[in-house]
């Protein structure tokens, strides 16, 4: 019982990462692609300026999945860790790129710097979700073994391929769905325009790579494909279907509150719905959740200390982003940090 | 079933982990003092501004927010590299011990996040935010660092002093209980001694940088405020510390012996036990180098020279660290004491001048020691943590499991190849940090020391935020 309401968790704060971080990959994506110094730099100051503030509150999600497993699931942990080793650190190395790359371009003044630390963050910025996607998809098509032999290759499958590229289109889609609102907030219309074509073409992307999934999961990963398709794994597929249509209509139109919603439940059913299909099974018909699951005290602890810390950072979560979509925050520019000759004061 | 595994028996790819685990964390730990207590100090810094209405000091806690905001990406991504190589390199130890230390990691991970919520709130709310709701705002981010701090320990000293649980005739922990798991006898001693080291170093990495200034003739008060600040509290925390860390040895003599006699190279169980200044351990038992002083360490450890104390040939040889490690671990924890000594001088003499003349110190003496006080308290806490960590070798769970037994499968050339890519980001990253805190740096100065408005080109100003923006829209 306690075992299903932490793997619930641990479901919930994958889809709340792959939302959180993914729009952050996205806009990542969006910096890649965004052409040359010249061209692309309205795009990249709406990318920096929007990302900024909530970029390391987005990514603290991955820690919390890696403590919720390792110590609600510590075999599945082990499994996955053990299976998908190389993908995972890849993953790892991707982040670290990522995260540097983006907190110290903004301080850089040279265009040649500023161009390294941007490439190292656009370029991580597609390969991690790549590879996290990648990992996942082992999980999904039953490949996370209890093995103890590590593997180099396990993830070189067709399920962890389709699920790889599923992560870049669904990031890149809700990258640019929310840039696409951002620059409402920044009085940057034209960019609103050029960030919902491009959610638009990231979201037929998703849509195609998606149908495409399922074909190939129905040999790859039959237990999985059997969950997507019957019962509370086709609800969540069909809602995620309908929010993929919703998005796209609301795309057509100047970006309003609603894309944002609908780009996110999208994502998140979809997570929700891989989850489901799979009940009840941690890795598909080798580690059932209760054979997984960490001992009983613990997860009631781990459940204990889930709650208190939401009491604590939901308002705190809320607040920032509260702030941030009202231009309440602002990251300090140089004449805040110039001081009006204050060297003469001594 | 542990115990059957001999020395001979460490598969080849424990080192590569072994060496990659050591040198993340040791990278990250440079990070950490400035990420626990850096936000304290800021918060100092700016109450002080916001009460005394002074521009310098809100200058000072605005510049150092910048800073912050750069350190705390870079501890993000390194910390997270962390919970990765749990998975990458030790699977055997989370694997079976996961759900019984990992609930402090779950305290940690929310800490961690409250704290990424908070920090950016502060680091972004200075311009927009009402001054005092900017302030107030701010004002939890210490106890959130202190309490990720809570989670990190709690599991740092289980691995320790593991508790909580017992085993089945598998070997498999069961009935687990979370309180004594994360209140483990190490746990009180680590904790604080942890703490007060970051106080401690954040304060004099800080306050090093305007003792630098200060040699090189800039002593305005923009310096002696960025000085003084960081260094009072530091030099406040400075004697706790040496107090704590006393007390934290002599539970370490009480609750891991056999750590201690490696700390202290004590080869037989003995009374009257001598206590070496530095000094190598071979291993047939005898000590070369060093200095000798006779039965000071039976009463370091129980304050009188008849004090028992375990020697590490009070375990076989495949349950204690070998005499390599043992040296090791004795000269980091001599360091440390060595740098905690001099720090105390520096705090008194800091302390002796206030209270007599109630000014900082004039001698340009003090200035050049204060300004390498910052590196050397980093050296301390990263032999705090050689001490500690090699000292419990060879086991990952003292007592309970070996670092052999808890290493990937993964093969040896993998890693040593993933370990090579990770020193390259590793030297990039940190490589680029500091350079851009120089950059930064260098700014701050021209414009402290060019009169009237800086020059307005392009490459001067920030191309971002809505106050340059509406050159480029």
């Amino acid at each position: 019982m306690i075992a299903g309401v932490i793997a619930v968790v641990l479901l919930l704060a994958v889809a709340a990462y792959a939302c959180g971080g993914g729009t952050d990959y996205g806009a990542g994506f969006w910096d890649l692609t965004a052409g040359g110094a010249e061209r692309g730099r309205r795009p990249r100051w709406l990318i920096d300026h929007a990302m900024a503030p909530v970029w390391e509150v987005n990514n603290v999600w991955l820690i919390f999945v890696l403590v919720i497993m390792w110590t609600g699931f510590p075999v599945l942990f082990q499994q996955v860790f053990v299976t998908m080793w190389l993908p995972l650190a890849l993953a790892a190395v991707g982040t670290v790129l990522r995260g540097a790359g983006f907190a110290l371009r903004k301080p850089v003044r040279r265009l040649a710097g500023r161009r390294l630390y941007g490439a190292l963050f656009a370029v991580a910025s597609l390969l991690t979700p790549f590879f996290l996607g990648a990992a996942a998809g082992g999980v999904a098509s039953g490949r996370v073994t209890s093995t103890t032999t590590a593997s180099t290759d396990a993830w070189a499958n067709p399920t962890s391929l389709l699920f790889g590229l599923l992560a870049i289109a669904a990031t890149a889609s809700l990258g640019a769905v929310f840039l696409a609102a951002d620059a409402r907030r920044f009085a940057a219309p034209d960019l609103d325009g050029y960030f919902r074509r491009r959610a638009l073409g990231a979201l037929a992307a998703l849509a195609v790579l998606a149908v495409i999934t399922l074909v190939v999961t129905h040999g790859d990963a039959p237990y999985v494909w059997h969950g997507l398709t019957h019962g509370v794994g086709l609800f969540f597929v069909v809602v995620a279907a309908l929010g993929t249509a919703a998005t796209g209509w609301l795309l057509t139109r100047p970006s309003g509150a609603w894309s944002r919603v609908t780009a996110v439940g999208t994502v998140a059913s979809a997570i929700v719905a891989w989850g489901m299909a799979q009940r009840p099974y941690l890795v598909p018909t080798s580690l059932t959740v209760a054979e997984g699951a960490g001992a009983h005290t613990t997860l009631r602890w781990l459940g204990f200390v889930t709650l208190v810390a939401l009491v604590l950072v939901i308002p705190a979560v809320v607040l920032l982003y509260w702030l941030d979509t009202h231009g309440e925050l602002e990251s300090l520019t140089d004449a805040d940090l110039r001081g009006a000759g204050t060297g003469d004061e001594g | 079933m542990h115990t059957l595994l001999s020395l001979a028996d460490v598969p080849p790819q424990t080192l590569p982990a072994r060496s990659m685990m050591a040198f993340t964390l040791a990278s990250h730990i440079i990070l950490v003092p400035m990420g626990v207590a850096l936000p304290l100090i800021t918060l100092i810094m700016h109450g002080y501004g916001l009460r005394r209405n002074d521009a310098t000091a809100l200058l000072l806690a605005r510049r150092w927010s910048a800073v912050m905001a750069v350190q705390f990406a870079i501890g993000v991504v390194t910390g997270t590299v962390l919970s990765f190589e749990f998975g990458l390199l030790w699977p055997g130890m989370l694997g079976r011990w996961g759900d019984v230390f990992g609930i402090g990691f779950g305290v940690e991970a929310w800490a961690f996040f409250l704290e990424a919520v908070l920090i950016a709130v502060y680091l972004y709310g200075w311009r927009r935010l009402p001054s005092r709701t900017h302030f107030l705002l701010g004002l939890p981010l210490p106890l959130a660092a202190l309490l990720g701090a809570f989670g990190i320990l709690a599991a740092n000293s289980w691995m320790n002093t593991p508790r909580g649980f017992t085993l089945d005739s598998a070997g498999n922990p069961v009935d687990v209980s979370v309180w004594k798991a994360i209140f483990t006898p190490m746990f009180g001693p680590q904790y604080w001694h942890f703490v007060v080291a970051m106080f401690v170093t954040a304060g004099y990495v800080v306050a090093g940088v305007y003792a630098a200034g200060w040699l090189r003739g800039r002593r305005d008060r923009y310096h002696r405020l960025g000085f003084a600040v960081p260094f009072t509290l530091a030099a406040v925390f400075t004697p706790v510390q040496f107090v704590l860390g006393d007390s934290i040895a002599r539970q370490v003599f009480h609750k891991q012996p056999v750590k201690f006699a490696a700390m202290e190279i004590v080869w037989k169980t003995d009374t009257h036990q001598p206590e070496y200044i530095y000094g190598r351990l071979h291993t047939d038992g005898s000590v070369s180098g060093g200095i000798r002083i006779p039965q000071l360490d039976s009463i370091l450890a129980g304050f009188r020279p008849d004090t028992k104390v375990t020697g590490l040939t009070s375990v076989p040889a495949d349950d204690r660290p070998t005499a390599a490690q043992a040296t090791i671990a004795h000269f980091a924890f001599d360091t440390m004491v060595f740098i905690g000594s001099l720090l105390v001088l520096l705090a008194l003499w800091y302390a002796v001048v206030w209270l007599r003349r109630r000014r900082l110190p004039a001698s340009p003496w003090f200035y050049r020691v204060a300004a390498c006080a910052g590196v050397a308290s980093v050296a301390a806490v990263e032999c705090g943590w050689i001490t500690t960590e090699v000292g419990r070798q060879p086991w990952i769970v003292y007592q309970n499991m070996r670092v052999a037994e808890a290493v990937t499968s993964t093969r040896a050339g993998g890693l040593w190849f993933m370990f090579a890519l990770v020193i390259v980001v590793y030297v990039f990253v940190f490589g680029s940090f500091l350079l851009v805190l120089l950059k930064m740096r260098s700014r701050w100065r021209t414009a402290d020391t060019t009169a009237g408005p800086p020059p307005e080109t392009p490459e001067a100003d920030t191309p971002y935020g809505p106050r340059s923006a509406g050159r480029f829209l």
